[in-house]
């Protein structure tokens, strides 16, 4: 029988290594796995390169992470969510490397990893500073930046609703980043808020099936907060 | 001395309300953070004017009544929205390729510079920057059929907005059709910018004054509205 649901935070972090590729779901604090988080912070795993849309907010969660010094780069598109304090003292002081990411050719870089697709070309950021060092080509008339796919060796990502088989539906603006992480990365670890029944979930609402997913931990915590 | 003094700009409100008069129902439009933002406040509810959120809303609606959050939605600026009958949610992926795959008819973003070819500033305002946050700034701008910026003319030190060629870093290369400032509305046009509207009291020798970009006036195309 195929069960993902795993019993433990210990469980649902083991085996991810030092200098790991680590993708977190979320946009700003909705649908960002923050107990995932937390067990990746008990975990210990360290040089990591952590793949976000912010880059931490206050000093909980991914602020905390970078706080005790486990992240080596972060790669983002906005790092500067409402009080990104731990981010920029580290930024500043030297000792964390930061690639800034349009937030679309972010998605479509995870996106082009889970679907097989090493590079692609895009108009985004054609004749600004983030096209430095890229190819740049011509096709039909237009200029377009060439990416290179993004793939994770870890993704931590929160959902609404799991089965055993790591089928997962996601709630309202919560979805974000997590499904495209989901499908991206080696091995996907997602909290969900409820666990059900095989077959209980609709298949016409799951919007990651469980392919996709290694682990499933069973995280009720409640509403989010907006930071 | 103030050569506006005569003149009387709008505010922020006003600005936004006088670019969400100019959307048409059926549209597809993203909001940039900031300004931006309020222009839904202004569309009718009976205008049925689409608003999308890039993190994978297609359908937003205003604020909700503090009783009624929903507290997995918000909107790009991390601000409780709500949803619309007939709205729908996505991932990021899917929010974005509907963005660079030229989908939205409109996306309406803010700006430190807009040059008279339509090149945009609007992420940073130096290449020495700590750490700058583009978000979907250049994707919006790149990906959407019609770029319009919202901002005020001036800077608060009173330099103009509207530039020959953006001193900031870009945002995206000739992508803004249409600027709407505190004091004038104006198209970006193969020669330049053309003013098509003037704040109340404002003629267009002293427009031209606070505008660093050379302007058209709009007796050459039309006259004012």
């Amino acid at each position: 029988m195929i069960d993902k649901i795993v019993p433990s935070m210990v469980e649902a972090m083991a085996g991810i290594r030092d200098g790991s590729v680590v993708l977190l779901g979320g946009f700003g604090s909705i649908g960002q796995p923050n107990a995932l988080i937390n067990g990746l912070i008990e975990h210990g795993a360290k040089e990591l390169t952590v793949v976000s849309n912010n880059a931490g907010v206050g000093r909980i969660g991914l602020a905390r992470l970078l706080a005790l010094g486990r992240v080596r780069k972060i790669i983002c598109s906005f790092p500067r969510t409402a009080d990104p304090v731990v981010f920029e003292e580290l930024y500043r002081a030297g000792k964390i490397e930061l690639e800034i990411v349009p937030q679309g050719t972010l998605a479509e870089r995870l996106r082009a990893a889970s679907a097989g697709i090493p590079a692609f070309f895009t108009a985004t950021a054609v004749g600004t500073n983030l096209a430095a060092g890229k190819e740049q080509r011509e096709i039909a008339g237009r200029t377009y930046l060439l990416e290179e796919a993004l793939a994770g060796d870890v993704a931590l990502i929160e959902a609404w609703e799991a089965d055993r088989w790591g089928n997962l539906t996601y709630r309202s603006s919560a979805r974000n980043f997590n499904p495209v992480m989901a499908a991206a990365a080696k091995l996907t670890v997602a909290q969900a808020q409820h666990i059900v029944d095989l077959g209980a979930l609709d298949p016409e609402k799951i919007a990651t099936p469980g392919i996709y997913v290694n682990r499933v931990l069973h995280v009720p915590y409640g509403e989010p907060t907006v930071t | 001395m103030n050569v506006l003094a005569a003149c009387k700009p709008l505010t922020r409100n006003e600005m936004a309300a006088r670019l969400a008069r100019d959307i048409p129902e059926g549209w597809f439009v993203n909001l940039g953070i900031g300004a931006p933002l309020h222009v839904a406040d202004h569309v009718p509810a009976e205008r049925e004017v689409i608003f999308h959120s890039e993190n994978g809303v297609l359908g937003m609606g205003p604020a909700p009544e503090p009783d009624q959050i929903n507290r997995w939605l918000i909107n790009a600026g991390k601000q409780y929205v709500t949803l619309r009958t007939g709205g729908s949610y996505m991932h990021h992926a899917d929010s974005f390729a509907l963005i660079r795959g030229g989908h939205l008819d409109l996306c309406v973003l803010g700006a430190f510079q807009v040059a008279e070819n339509g090149d945009i500033a609007n992420w940073s305002t130096s290449d020495n920057d700590s750490a700058p946050a583009v978000g979907g700034a250049m994707d919006l701008a790149a990906g959407a059929r019609q770029v319009w910026v919202l901002m005020e003319h001036q800077t608060k030190s009173g330099e103009s907005r509207l530039v020959r060629r953006c001193t900031y870093p870009l945002t995206a290369l000739g992508v803004v059709k249409r600027i709407y400032t505190n004091i004038a509305v104006l198209d970006v046009t193969e020669q330049g910018f053309a003013v098509r509207e003037m704040a109340p009291g404002l003629n267009f020798e002293v427009l031209q004054k606070v505008t660093d970009a050379p302007l058209r006036s709009p007796m050459s195309h039309g006259g004012p509205k």
